[in-house]
C-alpha cells in the first residue's frame, strides 16, 4: 500500500509582530510542520508500519521548506517529493483549488493508494485542499477524520461534526481523506531518524517535470490588505505583580458572586 | 448579480446559520440591485424551504434527493443548480458539512473557493475577508473571476428575519448513483460523565498549561472557585483531559456565570462556543485573541498567577 501525505509548513506569528506590506514581517514568523499534518502523517506510517508499504510526502515550497520537510521523513515518511515553480511564487495567494490542480499532477506519478491531508493549514486555514484535489481526481473522500478503519475497498472513517456529533461513514477506496487533530499521538523523532532525514534526497518537481501547463495556474485572487482586526470590547487588563494582578481577579471573582 | 445560499441542515433541524447566509447575500446582492436565491438539498425540504421565506430572499430552490447530508449528493445538486442559476457568488456555511462540499463544487464550476470568511462586499468585484494566523491579523482579498464560491463563518452576519415572498420551486437534480461513493451508517455523541454545560463557573485549560502534571494548579482552582474544569482542543488531543470536557465549536457550547481560561489563545473554534456572564483570562501572550472576548484579563505567567489567585480566594 502507497499513500501519500500532503505536508504543509505552517508559520506562527511572535507575541510581538510588524506587518510589512501584505504580510507579517519574516522576523516575527516562525515554521513549523503543519499540526494536522503530523496526525496525518502519523496515520499514514502507523498503516505502512502495520500492513506494509510506502509512505511518501508532499509538499508545494520553495527550497526555504526543506527543514520541515526533514521532520517529515525524521517522523517516519519513506521519501519526499517538493514541487515549486516560478508560476506558484508568483501568485498573491496560494489557494486550495491550485494547490489540488498541482497534487492532481504528483497522484497521476505516484499512483498512491489513499492520500492523506491535514484537516487545515495553521496559518491560512482554508481547510479546503483535501476536498477540491479528491474533486479533481475523481475520487472519493472523507473529511475531519478522526477515526481510520480500513478494509480492501472500504474506508470506515469517523467524521467529526461540531457540538460532540460524530458522523459514521463508509467511504470506497481509493480516498483522500483529511485527517483531523487527536486521532493519534504522533511520534517524537529519534536523534537517529533525525540524522538520516538530514541526509535524505528530496526530489524536486517543476512544473515542466509534473507535465502541468500555464493553465494549471488561474490567478484570481489578489491580496489588497492586511492589519491587525478591531480590538473593540478589550478586555480590562490588570497589571502588576502576579500577587497584585491575582487580588483583581479574585475581586472580579467577588462581585460575580459565584462564590457566595 | 445573483447570489446563491445554500441552507445546512442536521437531523430534521435547519441550522441557524442558514439563516446568517440569508444576511450575507441579501447584503451581497443589495449591491448590486440582484436576487437572492436560497436552495435546500435533502430532508423535508417544504418545511426548510418555508422556514428561509425571509424578507429579502426572492427565489427558493428545493431539492428533494437524500434524507440526511451526502457530500457525493449535495455536491452533485449543487454543482447543476449553479449551472442553472448561474450565480455571481454562492454562499456555504463554513462549517463542517460546508467544507466537505463546498471545494468540490467550486473545483466542478471552475471558480475560485474563499473559505472562512468574515465579510464580503461587492463594488464591481467581489472583495472577502477573512483572519490569518488565528486570527492575529485579518486580510482582505479581491477575487477577478465572474464567479466565486464563498464559505462563511457562523456566527460573523445577522440572522435574516421576517416573512418573505420568495417563490419556492422544486429542483430536479440528476443523481448519478455510481459517483455516491460514500455512506453515512450513523452518529453518535460524544458523552462522558461531566456535563460542562450544566456548570455555572468554569475553569478552562488550553496549550498553555503545557503538561499534564502542571493540571494541578488548575484543579486547585477549580476547587477554590468550586468549578469544573473545562478544556480547550490542544488539552483533549494531547490525551490530558477526557473529551468531554472539550468546550468550543466541536465540543459544548457553555453559558457559565463565570469563565477562567488559562492558558488559552482563544481561536475562533474555542471562543465560540463561550457565551459567558463574567469571562476573564490568563495568558502570558498580549495579542493573543482570548483578550477580545475577555472581560478581563491578566497577561503573565500562569504559573505565577493562577497559584497566587488560588491563594486569594483560599485565604478570603
Amino acid at each position: 500500500m502507497k499513500i501519500l501525505v500532503t505536508v504543509t509548513e505552517a508559520a506562527t506569528v511572535d507575541t510581538v509582530f510588524e506587518i510589512d506590506g501584505l504580510d507579517i514581517d519574516d522576523r516575527y514568523l516562525s515554521t513549523d510542520l503543519n499540526e494536522w499534518d503530523a496526525y496525518a502523517l502519523e496515520e499514514a506510517v502507523q498503516l505502512a508500519e502495520a500492513e506494509g508499504g510506502e509512505v511518501v510526502t508532499v509538499t508545494i515550497g520553495s527550497d526555504g521548506v526543506e527543514e520541515t520537510i526533514r521532520q517529515a521523513l525524521a517522523k517516519g515518511a519513506d521519501r519526499a517529493i517538493r514541487v515549486w515553480d516560478e508560476r506558484l511564487a508568483a501568485l498573491s495567494v496560494l489557494d486550495p483549488l491550485t494547490k489540488a490542480a498541482v497534487l492532481e499532477a504528483v497522484v497521476a506519478d505516484e499512483q498512491p493508494d489513499l492520500v492523506f491531508t491535514g484537516v487545515q493549514s495553521a496559518d491560512d486555514s482554508f481547510g479546503a485542499t483535501g476536498v477540491a484535489l479528491a474533486s479533481r481526481l475523481d475520487w472519493a473522500w472523507g473529511t475531519i477524520v478522526n477515526d481510520l478503519q480500513l478494509d480492501s475497498t472500504v474506508a470506515h472513517v469517523t467524521r467529526e461534526l461540531e457540538g460532540n456529533l460524530e458522523e459514521l461513514t463508509d467511504i470506497q477506496r481509493p480516498a483522500v481523506l483529511t485527517i483531523q487533530t487527536g486521532i493519534n499521538e504522533p511520534r517524537f523523532a529519534s536523534l537517529r531518524d533525525i540524522t538520516r532525514a538530514q541526509q535524505a534526497d528530496i526530489a524536486v518537481e517543476s512544473f515542466a517535470e509534473l507535465g502541468l501547463d500555464d493553465d494549471a495556474v488561474v490567478p484570481s485572487i489578489e491580496r489588497t490588505d492586511l492589519y491587525e482586526p478591531d480590538t473593540d470590547g478589550e478586555a480590562t487588563i490588570f497589571e502588576g505583580s502576579p500577587d497584585e494582578t491575582a487580588a483583581e481577579l479574585a475581586a472580579v471573582v467577588e462581585e460575580t458572586g459565584v462564590t457566595r | 448579480m445573483t447570489v446563491l445560499a445554500v441552507a445546512e441542515h442536521r437531523r430534521g433541524e435547519l441550522r441557524p446559520v442558514s439563516l446568517e447566509l440569508l444576511s450575507a447575500g441579501r447584503e451581497l446582492a443589495d449591491a448590486t440591485d440582484g436576487d437572492l436565491h436560497a436552495a435546500v438539498v435533502s430532508g423535508d425540504v417544504e418545511s426548510h424551504a418555508d422556514r428561509l421565506n425571509r424578507e429579502g430572499v426572492d427565489t427558493i430552490h428545493a431539492v428533494a434527493d437524500g434524507e440526511e447530508f451526502n457530500h457525493d449528493v449535495y455536491t452533485q445538486a449543487v454543482t447543476q443548480l449553479a449551472e442553472t442559476v448561474e450565480p455571481t457568488v454562492l454562499l456555504a456555511p463554513d462549517t463542517a458539512n460546508g467544507l466537505d462540499y463546498a471545494p468540490a463544487v467550486a473545483e466542478r464550476l471552475g471558480a475560485p473557493l474563499l473559505t472562512d470568511a468574515l465579510d464580503l462586499s461587492y463594488d464591481e468585484r467581489l472583495t472577502v475577508t477573512r483572519e490569518r494566523y488565528e486570527g492575529k491579523v485579518e486580510t482582505t482579498l479581491d477575487i477577478d473571476a465572474p464567479q466565486a464560491v464563498v464559505t462563511l463563518r457562523p456566527g460573523a452576519w445577522p440572522r435574516a428575519d421576517g416573512t418573505g415572498d420568495a417563490e419556492i420551486t422544486a429542483f430536479d437534480a440528476v443523481i448519478d448513483e455510481s459517483l455516491v461513493r460514500s455512506d453515512v451508517t450513523g452518529y453518535q455523541e460524544i458523552g462522558g460523565e461531566v456535563d460542562v454545560a450544566a456548570a455555572d463557573v468554569l475553569v478552562a485549560v488550553g496549550r498553555g498549561i503545557e503538561s499534564e502534571d502542571n493540571l494541578d494548579i488548575i484543579r486547585d482552582l477549580a476547587d477554590a472557585l468550586d468549578a469544573t474544569i473545562a478544556a480547550s482542543r490542544p488539552v483533549i488531543d494531547n490525551g490530558w483531559l477526557p473529551a468531554d470536557r472539550q468546550v468550543g465549536q466541536s465540543g459544548k457550547t457553555v453559558s457559565p456565570e463565570l469563565y477562567v481560561a488559562v492558558g488559552i489563545s482563544g481561536t475562533v473554534q474555542h471562543v465560540s462556543g463561550v457565551r459567558a456572564e463574567t469571562f476573564v483570562a490568563i495568558n502570558d501572550d498580549p495579542n493573543a485573541p482570548i483578550f477580545e472576548v475577555a472581560d478581563y484579563g491578566v497577561v503573565d505567567d500562569l504559573f505565577e498567577v493562577v497559584p497566587a489567585l488560588t491563594d486569594r480566594l483560599t485565604r478570603s
